[in-house]
């Protein structure tokens, strides 16, 4: 296979345009504005411009560089596994589910540690949903139950077994100092350790969530920002026939 | 000027219906008391520090007081009596309380003439505490310059309190007019309040005495240098509402986070707790002039912000009438709600522009806090700047009190250093150019704007006689609002309520009742 060799595109191919926006610790000065552009030599780029700079404190300097990036890269090389989506409806996903398994699926979620945002889980399972996609309360052949925020993970799992869920969605929003990785990988520890692991399909989300995370620590997929209801809903359907060997 | 075409006889049924709601509520919290709030007139008498083992010497009181069966008679005249028995200073004698040199349940040999004279002198220390730091206050903002509205309202959260301090001095160079401090996120189900300076915290900072006092006197140092006197606000909110607003009083902030619903619905903390600690923060936030900044935008982030607008209304139609009984006066309501409607729904401003004026015209007097875009905030954080713009420019034209500066960062992280820069700037840049705005403008009364108002107004209405008929904590556990059902006994924190004995004391709460609000 040939090379397929790329670079940002500003407005000419391999122009390798790129706009930064960074803050340096000194203070707004001729000197400042030599630093960033020293910076942002030593990042690879050259042609450098520094459209804008301003102090924004004592000892701090915002910038606005343009600069163009010398590495290319070969596209060939470059491998991701999306969540894949056919773009499956509410009415579409209940109708499969009807025909497929002839029962309700029970799913359970939750942000579970000490994160209190309920905006991820809420956005996907209550009833409204948002941007008009019903969330998973709304689906007639699902039975959905939304534990809310700091839910301990011994307490998320215990619900889960107790309704025979098929799938756990597990939330996280708070990042700072990698919280949400510890606290995912506290939930699969506790899963792995009850040896429940194949009884449930397990997602994540999150606004700083991607699907290579969540295989990373061993979850069937992770879903970041702009997941629709759906989305979730039609990985649960299609994940769950797989699992049980039934064609799509 | 923008003004909707409101019928003063509907205002007035709907105030006086949030009136009667919040006194029936009132009829409760009069009867009983609260382990936090009697942990506050500790604090107010002067007893800090932690136990050996790191417990705050105020729940430690408490605990003994409820061993020794005293509880419900508070613990102003218990502690007013250890201290005759000591003979020694607050935190002498809780130290010896605590070491069980001295017992609670040994004091009744002291005679009542003492121990009431001992009270009277404790209550007046409590309350010399708070009214010097409205004299402070009102100093400060004097002497540095005091912004007028709509004050520019910024966040810092970075779980150390010294980082905070460099977050803090960069956004009031910036131009913002209050900071506050994001709490770490669990600390609204902790029933204490941890202890001294902290460097480590979940989504945000502690909130403990100290560091209100290391950010207050980096902002005092902040007001000097840009002759402007800059807020500084935190959350009195969860199990320790009235504990916080003591300590904050003490420290000379500004502002509080306080909701009489809000630990109900989003935190699941038992309503009677909620509302008996809510009252007892709020008599302490009026005579020290504290502003309190309501809640209600939490509605629109569970809810529907079009289907559910009128929550917000009647939300805080009742948070005026329960501040009004605990004597807050009308600066000091800093009634919240927020600019959540979908950006892809058609004439999304007109219909944000109807509820912030319809809030504005229902509290002319109040510092209304208005709240920014976050459940819709996109992860293209040029998409989401834009989406701030619309929202400053709503919060000038309709004349907002307490502004909070939206992140174009918002769907991605806690801000940087630079996103704080840039929303100030946009903020600055759309004050400036729509100063006037709404001045200028008329709303048309058969229009769209008018008409959405008259109808959030109808439906509020409709609520709040739902609400009236069957009592307010009957009403939140049928889910009236946030879609959120809480029964009256479940949630966290109902054991540490009781009903007050015949001989129960808190001189701090009925001096300030008795001596009214304050000018």
């Amino acid at each position: 296979m040939s090379d397929n060799l790329i670079k940002p595109y500003g407005d000419t191919l391999n122009d390798g345009v790129v706009q930064l926006s960074f803050t340096l610790p000194i203070e707004a000065s001729a000197r400042a504005r030599k630093a960033a552009e020293a910076y942002v030599a030593k990042l690879n780029f050259e042609e450098i411009s520094v459209a804008h700079y301003k102090k924004i404190a004592d000892g701090f300097t915002y910038f606005v560089v343009y600069a163009r990036a010398i590495p290319v890269l070969d596209y060939n090389h470059i491998q991701a596994q999306e969540v894949e989506s056919k773009g499956m409806d509410y009415y579409e996903i209940n109708k499969q589910i009807a025909e497929k398994f002839g029962r309700k699926l029970n799913v359970v979620g939750a942000t579970i540690g000490t994160d209190a945002h309920t905006v991820g889980i809420d956005a996907i399972m209550n009833m409204k949903g948002w941007d008009g996609n019903y969330g998973l309360e709304r689906y007639s052949e699902m039975n959905a139950y939304n534990m809310g925020a700091q839910i301990p993970s011994e307490t998320l799992l215990a619900k889960a077994i107790e309704v025979k869920a098929d799938a756990i969605l597990v939330s996280q929003t708070v990042t700072q100092k990698d919280s949400h990785i510890r606290n995912f990988t506290e939930f699969m520890e506790l899963v792995e350790a009850e040896n429940l692991r194949k009884n449930f399909i397990l997602l994540i989300g999150g606004p700083r969530i991607t699907n290579e995370m969540a295989i990373e620590m061993g979850y069937d997929a992770g879903f970041g920002p702009g997941t629709k209801p759906s989305n979730v809903a039609e990985y649960i359907l299609t994940r769950l026939m797989e699992k049980q060997g039934l064609s799509r | 000027m923008l003004h909707l075409p409101l019928e003063p006889q509907q205002i007035q049924r709907v105030k006086t219906l949030a009136r009667e709601i919040a006194a029936q509520v009132q009829d409760f919290i009069d009867l009983h008391s609260s382990d936090s709030s009697e942990r506050t007139v500790l604090r107010l008498y002067g007893v800090d520090g932690v136990t050996e083992d790191g417990v705050p010497l105020p729940n430690r009181l408490v605990e003994l007081l409820r061993e020794s069966r005293l509880i419900e008679s508070g613990v102003s005249r218990a502690f007013a009596a250890a201290m005759i028995k000591t003979g020694l200073g607050a935190s002498e004698t809780a130290q010896a309380l605590h070491e069980g040199t001295i017992r609670f349940s040994e004091l009744k040999s002291i005679p009542a003439d003492l121990v009431i004279n001992k009270e009277k002198e404790l209550c007046q220390r409590a309350i010399s505490l708070l009214d010097r730091s409205r004299k402070v206050k009102r100093e400060k903002a004097q002497k540095f310059g005091n912004p007028s509205y709509p004050w520019r309202y910024l966040i810092v959260a970075s779980g150390n309190i010294f980082e905070d301090r460099t977050q803090a001095r960069s956004a009031a160079f910036s131009g913002a007019d209050v900071i506050a401090v994001i709490r770490s996120t669990a600390q609204s189900l902790l029933d204490y309040i941890p202890f001294g300076a902290t460097t480590e915290g979940f989504g945000g900072t502690y909130a403990t005495q100290e560091n209100f006092r290391i950010m207050r006197s980096a902002l005092d140092e902040v007001s000097q240098d840009l002759k402007r006197y800059v807020r500084l606000t935190n959350y009195s909110s969860g199990l320790c509402m009235a504990e916080i607003a003591a300590c904050a009083a003490i420290e000379d902030l500004d502002m509080l986070l306080n909701d009489s619903m809000y630990g109900i619905l989003f935190r699941d903390i038992n309503m009677k707790r909620t509302f008996v600690d809510q009252y007892f923060s709020r008599m302490i936030c009026g005579r020290a002039k504290i502003v309190i900044n309501t809640g209600e935008d939490n509605y629109l982030t569970t809810s529907d912000a079009i289907d559910k607008a009128y929550t917000v209304t009647a939300s805080q139609l009742i948070n005026e009438a329960m501040g009004h009984n605990a004597l807050l006066s009308d600066d000091l309501l800093g009634l919240g709600h927020a600019f959540e409607i979908n950006p892809k729904i058609k004439n999304q401003l007109l219909y944000e522009v109807s509820h912030a004026q319809l809030a504005r015209q229902l509290f002319p007097s109040a510092p209304l806090k208005y709240m920014p875009a976050t459940k819709h905030k996109s992860t293209d954080i040029f998409f989401s700047h834009v989406m701030d713009t619309l929202f400053n420019l709503v919060t000038i034209a309709t004349k907002q009190g307490i502004h909070l500066a939206g992140m174009a960062t918002e769907a991605i992280h806690t801000p940087l250093m630079q996103d704080r820069y840039k929303s100030l700037a946009n903020t600055n840049y759309v004050f400036n150019a729509a100063a006037d705005f709404g001045s200028e403008f008329q709303i048309r009364p058969d229009g769209f704007i008018a008409k959405r108002a008259q109808q959030v107004l109808d439906e509020a209405e409709a609520c709040l006689i739902k609400v009236h008929e069957v009592g307010l904590m009957q009403a939140i556990s049928e889910g009236q609002f946030a879609d959120t059902y809480r029964s009256k006994d479940g949630g966290k924190g109902l054991s540490g309520v009781f009903a007050k004995a015949i001989d129960y004391s808190n001189p701090i709460l009925a001096q300030i009742k008795a001596e009214g609000m304050m000018e």
